[in-house]
């Protein structure tokens, strides 16, 4: 059953990451990338490792996906096709793969109801995966925050009003 | 394999009670704003429909579904659909790991009253919420209009930068708590509410939960006068109500994660623990509605840097302060 | 202290709304209870009778040509005696906006405004009134007026009889 579930999720996982790259509407495939990080958050829950799980959600659909859309609708208005906006092939996948990705969910659940038993052999806590990242990875773990920093300082840099173009000089 | 049959039917009841209670108590919230409101205004309210307008819930469902389900000609019709039940169905799943009661005895058997007591069921609610900005975002995007766009863009932002003051005030709980199960955290305050022990956390939580539910000192996204209804502008008849009740729902959630986390859960004197629960919710949704009817909107650029540039410094430092606290007593 | 100003401007409203949430509305919940407009309110038209029991109106048109909007039609006709009348009268109250200035031309204090406001219906047509719907058996305000008593053409007392009107010049034999 394991097996069966865990091929259903790596196939989602591709297909949908397939249909991300090939979608023309960037919103579109700012969605199947989505349901890509879903399958890939319910393949790391599956495997035993349920805080990735939540990371994968919270940081990538979360933020930095939302990132990609604010972006996107910023420079993007919806494009309505014609053409195919009744057609069964337009939204045949999708629902398909959203109902698929639903199903697995709540086969996972089904398996393990009070989610007490693992379904894994290995089960990583949050206080493994805290060990792990600051005291096995700590010098990588700060070396990559030290870089982020000099990103977000740099960034603050580059996004910095100037002098010469403030409020009055534009008026 | 029969007890597992048998845990699966006990979840199927709770759910269904769970789903129940909070889609009824989610209609009756609008009425209750409404009310609350009203008489805050030193108006009626709704009175016309059953006794003190009861039944006004009902007749607004009514109304809705009756409704003409317009489709703007160029939205992006499976996207414009997609998003008001994204909306709602965020708000709903949420209710899978808070823990609403203290654990039954029944012939015999525990049964806890929680629908999945997950260990990490903080940052499944994080994760969540953190979701709902899709419904939001994508429902602004779809519309093609530009006040559905421009409230999109703003609840998008909004949401972002308030999901992390709402992050770091819930570190300290669970530093203090040490899990991310919800039951645990409740557990941990039998004797004193958190709200006592972290005060700091708490307000920033409580105000970044007004945010994230885009209330109204916060209603940026759906300000009326500048955006005529933000993201939901040309969405009309059920899956404008979608939106709505999934807009009260996630009250309701964000009300029970207050209580959970901060409010001691369930734990409370003479009273069952489920009653506790539900009376700590209402008192925070009360106080929501008494919010929204004293405090006027804040500006958007106001907004984001009381986002940025106070709860997230103060949410920072107290996450320092409680670090070097516990690390003090050991 | 202007941080105490802030903090004492936040948390004083919370008060207020609070102590507004225990007052009693000041709504009237219409149709259960009705509020009594006031003597001079502008309401629906009517047209009345003087003390002698006649029609007051003399179908001058001055209210039709007053009226903005142009509700107001009629069609003037004249008795034996030659005191005019409106043959039909006919306010549509679907256009009327009870502005009052037809009251205010009116020669004879015929037409006037009651404090009823309960117009409301579904049928267009009922909002159009003819004149036996208008017309009332009292005088209305300005009980003891009687236009005929003060000018006009005789019909009430012989011209130039009434009280302050000089009696009519003899044009043919206004000489020197």
């Amino acid at each position: 059953m394991v097996t069966v579930l865990f091929y259903t999720l790596a196939a989602i996982t591709l297909a949908t990451t397939v249909l991300c790259l090939t979608r023309n509407n960037p919103v579109h495939a700012v969605l199947y990338l989505v349901q890509a990080l879903f399958a890939l958050a319910l393949l790391y829950f599956m495997l035993g490792a349920p805080l990735l799980a939540a990371w994968q959600v919270i940081l990538y659909a979360g933020a930095i996906m939302v990132l990609f859309l604010f972006v996107i609708m910023l420079f993007e208005p919806p494009v309505a096709d014609k053409r195919t906006s009744g057609r069964l092939t337009h939204w045949f996948f999708p629902v398909m793969l959203g109902g698929l990705l639903l199903a697995c969910g709540g086969a996972l659940i089904a398996m393990d109801p009070a989610a007490k038993a693992s379904l894994s052999s290995y089960w990583l806590t949050p206080r493994d995966y805290g060990r792990a990242l600051f005291e096995r990875y700590a010098l990588a773990v700060e070396i990559i925050s030290l870089i982020l920093l000099f990103a977000a300082v740099g960034a603050f840099h580059l996004g910095r009003r100037y002098r010469s173009t403030t409020k009055e000089d534009v008026s | 394999m029969n007890d597992v049959l048998l845990t699966i039917i006990l979840i199927v009841i709770k759910l269904g009670l769970v789903l129940g209670t909070v889609l009824s108590l989610a209609a009756y919230m609008v009425l209750a704003e409404r009310k609350v409101l009203a008489r805050m205004q030193m108006r009626h309210g709704p009175n016309r429909v059953g006794p003190f307008g009861l039944l006004q819930p009902l007749a607004d469902l009514i109304k809705l579904l009756c409704k003409e389900d317009l489709i703007p000609e160029r939205a992006d019709r499976w996207v414009f659909m997609l998003a008001p039940a994204i909306s709602v169905g965020t708000a709903l799943l949420a209710f899978a790991v808070i823990p609403f009661g203290a654990p039954l005895q029944i012939f015999g058997r525990t049964i806890e009253l929680v629908i999945c007591d997950l260990n990490i069921g903080l940052l499944y609610l994080f994760a969540l919420s953190s979701l709902a900005v899709y419904g939001v975002a994508l429902g602004g995007w779809a519309s093609q209009s530009k006040f559905a766009l421009l409230g999109g863009l703003r609840a998008m932002a909004q949401m972002i930068s308030y999901e992390l003051a709402l992050g770091l005030a819930i570190v300290p709980v669970v530093m203090a708590s040490k899990s991310f199960s919800l039951t645990a955290i409740v557990a941990s305050q039998q004797s004193l509410p958190n709200a006592l022990r972290h005060p700091l956390a708490f307000l920033i939580f409580v105000i970044a939960i007004m945010a994230e539910s885009k209330r109204t000192p916060f209603d940026m996204p759906e300000a009326e006068n500048e955006l005529v209804a933000g993201y939901h502008t040309e969405y009309s008849g059920m899956r404008f109500g979608m939106f709505f009740v999934g807009e009260y729902v996630n009250l309701i959630v964000l009300g029970s994660m207050l209580t959970v986390l901060f409010l001691g859960g369930w734990h409370g004197p003479f009273l069952p623990s489920v009653g506790w629960f539900l009376i700590k919710i209402l008192a925070v949704a009360f106080f929501f509605i008494w919010v929204r009817g004293t405090v006027p909107r804040l500006r958007y650029d106001q907004l984001m840097a009381f986002g940025w540039k106070i709860l997230v410094p103060l949410g920072l430092l107290n996450i320092l302060v409680t670090a070097v606290w516990l690390l003090w007593r050991g | 202290m202007s941080l105490w100003r802030d903090i004492k401007g936040t948390i004083q409203p919370f008060w207020v709304t609070l102590r507004y949430l225990f007052c009693r509305p000041v709504t009237i919940c219409y149709p259960e209870q009705k509020q009594t407009p006031a003597p001079r309110y502008r309401g629906r038209l009517i047209l009345t009778r003087d003390p002698d029991g006649e029609e007051r109106c003399v179908a001058c048109y001055l209210c039709s040509a007053a009226c903005p909007v142009d509700c107001i039609s009629m069609q003037a006709t004249e008795r034996e005696d030659g005191r005019r009348y409106a043959a039909w009268f006919r306010i549509n109250f679907s256009r009327c906006i009870f502005c009052g200035l037809c009251t205010e031309a009116c020669p004879t204090l015929a037409i006037q405004m009651t404090a009823d406001y309960e117009l409301a219906t579904r049928e267009l047509l009922q909002v159009v009134y003819e004149k036996d719907e208008l017309l009332i058996d009292g005088c209305g305000k300005n009980a003891q007026y009687n236009f005929y008593r003060l000018a006009g053409i005789g019909v009430a007392a012989p011209r130039g009889a009434n009280p302050g009107e000089s009696p009519p010049e003899d044009i043919k034999s206004n000489l020197p």
